[in-house]
């Protein structure tokens, strides 16, 4: 029932916000009011599952014995949780960003938006592999309009790329795992352990987890990660939910699901069929964060600092070990929150002063202050350094890889680490100490529209809240490993 | 005997009869009228033999009482049963359509006799798929190939004439071919009926004459399937066509021919005899491999948007003959799926077009940009078409696509699999073109354009929800076709 309704607010709000189009403070209630609800509802379902429930509802039977099947169990929980909260928030920003920026067809983006949401929460509590993948589809659709807003020639070619990597990689890529697995399991349902021990070869198991590593393209591990920052011409509240939060978790949520549910962390463990994927995601995560040094456009920067951040999640996965389990589970959450403050910040910054590229932002943390302390958070958020919530996941992504005797992968970890660090400090440095260069800058300057603040200082204090209160979602992810 | 007793007669004459009825009453109105008659009605018929044939086994219907072997005998399994569905479907939401696309492309005079050919294609298909005799086939072949020439050359554009002419020479060179192996059949055997030459064929595999008369029905067959290479009259044919032609042909004659295909050499010579002793699947893979492949990437490079659904047809029916390649029931019942899905599909797909042809009368690509915008609706349902081209999860199209991975990977043919998987990716990639230039290029000029009227939009669309509802809840329609596939291979229990 409450998972119906998961899909079934967000669904329902899209319906009102094209009723009310024509009164934009009643359209933007409803979004808000429906984020509200449905982030009451994921906690609800929160309860049930810690108290060892898992609520299961099948939505049809497309094909005998494959049902199209919701069920809630600690992973989706967590997903979910950060998924639906962060829309509030989001919302909220919204409503500052898309006025303040004078944006078009503004209905058709909170509609497209309410859609997106529908499909992540479908993601998120996915019964079995098929729900899954018509969820993760489903998903691509709905955030194409969104992705393609601008209407512009760039937005198109943008769009091209977004569709083309994400559909191609999982049609050819994932679709034929799925059906493999399927072959072979006879069965697509999740369970507990994985269900293709002693199914497959073992000289086939490494094959088939790299076709479900790579067609799950919005995990964004190289070479399928271009569509990521291509996405980037959305509007920022986009890049900020969908493309740092929503979408690539979605993404690696997936990775994290397969390797726990269908192959199992023993049975990857026993074959070492993942250990090539490891070094996969640990040149992403480093080439990722050198990318990202170039970029001087900033959304194009924190994209590619995306990309990289993606990849520790599937690091996580890949290490198939409880620990490392738990920081990928951990690091879904704490990245989500990290993030997000960063592109809040991008999106106020060009709102309030029109600027773009990190070469621009000299002495403009002065005019807007509390931005560019968020952002300050953000960047430690994401780096791993306390007190914010990241170092966690960091801590228990490095004790999963030293279980998984892979100490060179501590090593990419610190080194990464030390990357980011250089090229996101260096926008709150320049920020706050930076010369302002040419004429002294208009007087007009100051923060963004309150709602957009309020947005981003709310998502930046949770980055600390959860250095000390990481709790709820550590205990989801060890009821995941078993521990 | 009861009225229900004649169901698979009837299921082939009324549209039979009525065809001439169309000729004869000179009002417009009062044709199509007979016309949405005669295929709902084959489309209630056709479902009833469905419902009979899957709840108490096949049907024998002898014609005039000539007790089988000797008269001529209609036998619906749930294979043939399955076909008429298909048509009969297709004929309905067609009839439907017609009435305003045909007004608009079809000159006054023409209309009743339009629907008088109309009739005796459906009835010509009809009766290839209800019949269990091998001449009878030939009859109702030339019956609906007549008729569908003639249908084809009353398009618009003038080049309609010469690609009717081309599709009548090589129609006809197809319909030679599958009589002269009727004729060695019988001259070997003695019999025209189709279960007693499944019988007979047995004791003389070894004649030379019998492989020479498969020979010849394959070729023939295939070039009335348009099997790539023998495909060259389809995209002509199907661009040139009135809108409602090519919506009912690309949805119903191909497949009718696979049909035959299938009961040719699965039910009169066998499976044994067609996989084991002529190597029928070995030739059918290379050549379904070629037609996907090359003809989707034809496909991606057209301008001519109806030009472009016939090269993904050519492409579509190379999936339907992959399925039948695997020589097993799995691959069977997505050849069978396929046949069915595939015609919901591009049905809708050329309805589609035949309502954007209805308000601005061209179909080139350029001509469709802004579209999104102009005629909502329409574009939706062609997005929606598109996508269960595709196969994208929850449409029909990835029903019959899952089926055809899961046959290929149970042959271990994992080259295949990933083919299939490509050129699904090669559909998104024409099916996008499409949808970019209409929403996402201005529209040419500041004329205003209206939606579709809704008694196109309504046709259209209800093929655009069986897609999708068809795709929820497949269920069964994999029943019928898995069973249908185990009767093809001979399994059936």
């Amino acid at each position: 029932m409450r998972l119906g309704l998961s899909l079934l607010v967000p669904a329902l709000a899209a319906v009102l916000i094209v009723v009310f189009r024509a009164r934009p403070n009643l359209r933007e209630g409803v979004s808000l009011a429906a984020a509200a609800v449905l982030f009451g509802v994921v906690l609800q379902l929160h309860g049930a599952v810690s108290d060892g429930a898992r609520p299961e509802l099948v939505l049809a039977e497309p094909f005998p014995g494959i049902p199209l099947v919701l069920e809630a169990e600690p992973l989706g929980v967590l997903f979910a949780l950060v998924a639906s909260f962060l829309w509030i928030v989001t919302t909220l920003y919204s409503i500052g960003y898309m006025r303040g920026h004078h944006e078009k067809n503004q209905t058709r983006f909170y509609v497209f938006f309410a859609y997106a949401i529908a499909s992540v929460m479908g993601v998120a509590f996915a019964g079995n592999l098929f729900t899954l993948f018509v969820f993760y589809e489903i998903l691509s659709l709905t955030t194409f309009p969104l992705v393609t807003h601008a209407g512009t020639e760039a937005a198109k070619r943008a769009g091209r790329v977004y569709l083309g990597i994400l559909f191609s990689t999982s049609i050819v890529f994932q679709l034929l795992a799925i059906v493999w697995t399927y072959f072979a399991a006879g069965t697509l349902d999740f369970q507990a352990g994985g269900i293709l021990d002693g199914r497959v070869a073992a000289g086939a198991v490494p094959v088939l987890l790299g076709l479900f590593v790579f067609g799950i393209g919005k995990a964004a591990v190289m070479p399928f990660h271009r569509w990521l920052p291509a996405a980037m011409v959305a509007p920022t509240p986009v890049s900020a939910l969908l493309h740092a939060v929503a979408v690539v978790k979605a993404g690696v949520f997936a990775v994290l699901k397969v390797t726990v549910y269908v192959f199992g962390i023993d049975f990857l463990a026993g074959t070492g069929a993942s250990v090539w994927l490891m070094w996969v995601a640990a040149t992403t995560i480093l080439l990722g964060s050198l990318v990202a040094f170039t970029k001087d456009n900033l959304k194009a920067r924190l994209a590619y600092s995306t990309v990289s951040q993606l990849s520790y999640v599937v690091l996580g996965a890949m290490l198939a070990t409880s620990w490392g389990v738990v920081g990928s589970g951990m690091h879904i959450a704490m990245h989500a929150f990290g993030k997000i403050t960063l592109f809040f910040c991008a999106g106020a910054i060009m709102v309030a002063a029109h600027k773009t590229e990190v070469s621009q932002l000299n002495g403009l943390g002065r005019s807007m202050p509390v931005t560019f302390l968020a952002f300050l958070v953000g960047t430690a958020s994401i780096v791993g350094l306390p007190p914010t919530g990241g170092s966690w996941s960091k801590w228990f992504l490095g004790m999963g890889a030293l279980d998984a005797g892979q100490a060179g992968l501590v090593v990419v970890l610190m080194l990464s680490s030390l990357l980011s660090l250089a090229y996101l400090m260096e926008i709150p440095m320049k920020g706050f100490f930076g010369k302002r260069s040419g004429p002294p800058e208009s007087p007009g300057i100051r923060e963004a529209p309150l709602p957009s603040v309020a947005a981003l200082v709310v998502t930046a204090a949770a980055c600390l809240l959860l250095f000390v209160y990481p709790d709820p979602f550590y205990r989801l992810m060890t009821m995941v490993t078993g521990q | 005997m009861r009225i229900v007793d004649h169901l698979p007669i009837l299921q082939v004459v009324v549209p039979l009869v009525l065809a001439p009825l169309c000729a004869l009453v000179r009002s417009r109105r009062l044709a199509w009228g007979l016309a949405a008659a005669g295929s709902v009605s084959s489309l209630v018929v056709s479902l009833r033999l469905l419902s009979a044939v899957m709840a108490s086994g096949p049907i024998s219907y002898a014609i005039g009482d000539w007790a089988p072997p000797f008269g001529i005998e209609y036998r619906i399994d749930v294979v043939n049963a399955w076909v008429l569905v298909v048509v009969s479907t297709i004929a309905a939401a067609v009839a439907f359509y017609a009435r305003v696309s045909v007004q608009a492309e079809v000159g006054d005079r023409r209309i009743p006799l339009f629907y008088a050919a109309y009739l005796l294609c459906l009835s010509g298909l009809l009766g290839i798929a209800a019949t269990g005799d091998v001449f009878n086939v030939f009859v109702f072949l030339e019956i609906s190939s007549l008729s569908a020439y003639a249908l084809i050359s009353l398009g618009r554009d003038r080049r309609a004439l010469t690609s009717a002419f081309r599709y009548l020479i090589m129609g006809s060179v197809g319909a030679t071919f599958i009589v002269i192996g009727i004729g060695l059949l019988y001259a070997t055997t003695g019999t025209l009926n189709m279960e007693d030459l499944s019988e007979i064929l047995p004791q003389v595999w070894d004649a030379r004459t019998v492989k020479v008369a498969y020979g010849f029905l394959a070729v023939g067959l295939c070039l009335k399937l348009a099997l790539f290479p023998l495909h060259l009259w389809l995209p002509n044919a199907y661009a040139f066509a009135p809108s409602a032609v090519t919506a009912f042909m690309a949805a119903t004659a191909t497949k009718v021919a696979v049909y035959m295909l299938l009961r040719f050499f699965l039910t009169i010579f066998g499976a044994a005899f067609s996989f084991g002793v002529m190597g029928l699947d070995r030739l059918l893979l290379l050549l379904a491999l070629t037609a996907i492949f090359s003809m989707s990437l034809v496909a991606i490079f057209q301008a001519n948007v109806k030009r472009l659904l016939a090269y993904s047809s050519v492409a579509q029916i190379g999936y339907m003959i992959l399925g039948l390649s695997f020589a097993s029931v799995t691959g069977l019942t997505a050849t069978l799926l396929h046949l069915f899905n595939h015609a919901l599909m591009k049905g809708a797909l050329f309805m589609a077009l035949g309502c954007v042809v209805y308000r601005i009368g061209s179909v080139h690509i350029d001509a469709m940009a802004g579209l999104g915008r102009r005629m909502p609706l329409t574009m939706a349902a062609f997005v929606a078409g598109g996508l269960s081209l595709v196969g994208v999860p929850l449409t029909v199209g990835f029903v019959s696509k899952w089926y055809l991975i899961l046959g290929a990977l149970e042959r271990g043919w994992w080259p295949v699999a990933v083919l299939v998987l490509i050129t699904s990716v090669m559909a998104l990639v024409y099916v996008w073109r499409v949808v970019e230039v209409a929403y996402f290029k201005p529209p040419p000029d500041d004329e205003p354009i209206a939606e579709a009227p809704a008694s196109l939009l309504v046709p259209t669309w209800a093929l655009v929800a069986l897609n999708v509802y068809l795709g929820i809840d497949a269920g069964r329609t994999i029943g019928v076709a898995e069973q249908a596939a185990r009767t093809l291979m001979g399994t059936a229990p």
